[in-house]
């Protein structure tokens, strides 16, 4: 029980308030930017026919960073929802990286050390290029 | 149909996919890759893209309530993320050379899995010798706090979770889902750590886990822009409004009747993999 007195200890748990936090504020983020693209694109596409039957995937531009951001400049619906879908996918990226700060935080260096690794393995996966 | 009301249509599934997710601890996949593919037809890679992002909502949405408890054992969480996320991007990249109604035929054994997985007794298997060195070294020991007062814990048979963990990963990027059931068996089962600290720690390591194969997927292109709008949507509304509905519900009938449901979606997506209708 000795860790409840020091001084590491709390600020664990501002650390993990701190987190609480960023997930709600991505989570709402992302729904908020969700749902304004989703405006932009039902008054364009909304008489359409859904083609999902076949897979031939998303439009080219909205696969990568670049290509959202500039549809988003164009206030293309399509390409505010897929930044909608960029922010709930950063939100856990971001955590592990608060994460570590948390553990650098009660000096648990060894911790940081795994908390990097994890960090690495899914920048890992979005440098490669694994994804064509 | 036109995109209006299939999106109408999505929005109200993914609500209830959201709902159910966060009653049973499954996830929103477990019922949306289901009704997207057997019942609107759509490409199973749609539907695992879908599935991903609403995994990863799920998680973040109820991980922001769980872990100020006190329950989640972030230094667990992290550790077997190591072995998730590899794996993750492993099944990501396996999903390439499977064939799509492999994938539904292994999909539909899963989803039978979790469902048995959901409804079995559930009888901590909690120790308290102190046996592994790797639990010592890594400082996965801890203790969790109940009406009772503080319960502590020991963690063992660090290498077999890791294993596990590596294919809970690989089956979480190869179908899209957050493969909470074979999370929660891995820790429960193997490394013996309390129920609760399982489930929430299992909820905490989803949405990191889903965000690695994400990405992938998203460069691929199996996240559509016009699925992700209702997903998003529907699965957060149903994960956070729902939850509150369901605190009067009886639970335990309405858990039962969802893992039959389940199973017959799971029986269909075999059947038509087999007949290579997916």
């Amino acid at each position: 029980m000795r860790h409840l007195f020091s001084a590491s200890y709390w600020e664990q748990k501002d650390v993990e308030k701190l987190i609480g936090r960023l997930l709600r504020t991505g989570v709402v983020l992302a729904s908020i930017v969700a749902f304004i693209g989703g405006i932009f694109y039902l008054y364009i596409y909304g008489k359409g026919q859904p083609q999902y039957h076949e897979f031939i995937g998303a439009a080219e531009p909205m696969r990568h960073m670049k290509g959202i951001l500039q549809g988003v400049a164009q206030t293309d619906g399509a390409a505010i929802i897929q930044l909608g879908v960029v922010i709930l996918i950063s939100t856990p990226i971001v955590r592990v990286a608060f994460s570590a700060l948390a553990f650098f935080i009660e000096k648990d260096y060894k911790y940081v050390l795994i908390t990097f690794i994890v960090f690495c393995v899914i920048m890992f996966s979005m440098i490669s290029k694994m994804g064509g | 149909m036109s995109i209006l009301v299939f999106t109408l249509i999505i929005l109200a599934g993914a609500f209830v996919a959201g709902m159910l997710g966060s009653l049973t601890g499954l996830g929103g996949g477990v019922v949306l890759i289901p009704l997207l593919t057997l019942i609107f037809h759509v490409d199973i890679r749609y539907a695992i893209g879908a599935s991903l992002i609403s995994s990863i909502a799920n998680s973040s949405g109820a991980a922001a309530a769980y872990i100020k408890e006190g329950i989640t054992n972030v230094r667990i969480g992290m550790f077997l993320e190591i072995a998730t996320t590899t794996g993750a991007i492993i099944g990501a990249l396996l999903a390439v050379f499977i064939p799509t109604n492999a994938v539904a035929v292994i999909f539909g054994l899963v989803l039978i899995f979790s469902a048995f997985m959901s409804v079995r007794n559930k009888t901590d298997h909690t120790e308290n010798i102190d046996k592994s060195p790797l639990a010592r070294k890594l400082r996965l020991n801890s203790s969790y706090p109940t009406k009772d007062g503080i319960v502590h814990y020991k963690v063992q048979n660090v290498a077999g979770g890791y294993g596990l963990m590596t294919f809970a990963g690989i089956m979480s990027g190869l179908l899209g889902i957050g493969s909470g059931a074979l999370k929660v068996l891995a820790m429960d089962n193997i490394m013996r750590i309390p129920f609760k600290v399982s489930t929430t720690t299992s909820n905490f390591m989803i949405g990191v886990t889903a965000a690695a194969s994400a990405v992938v997927y998203l460069q691929r292109g199996y996240i559509d822009p016009g699925l992700a709008l209702p997903v998003i949507l529907g699965v957060l509304a149903g994960a956070f409004g729902g939850s509150r509905l369901l605190v009067k519900a009886n639970t335990k009938t309405l858990r039962i009747l969802f893992c039959v449901v389940i199973t017959f979606l799971a029986l269909e997506m075999i059947y038509n993999g087999l007949n290579g209708k997916l």
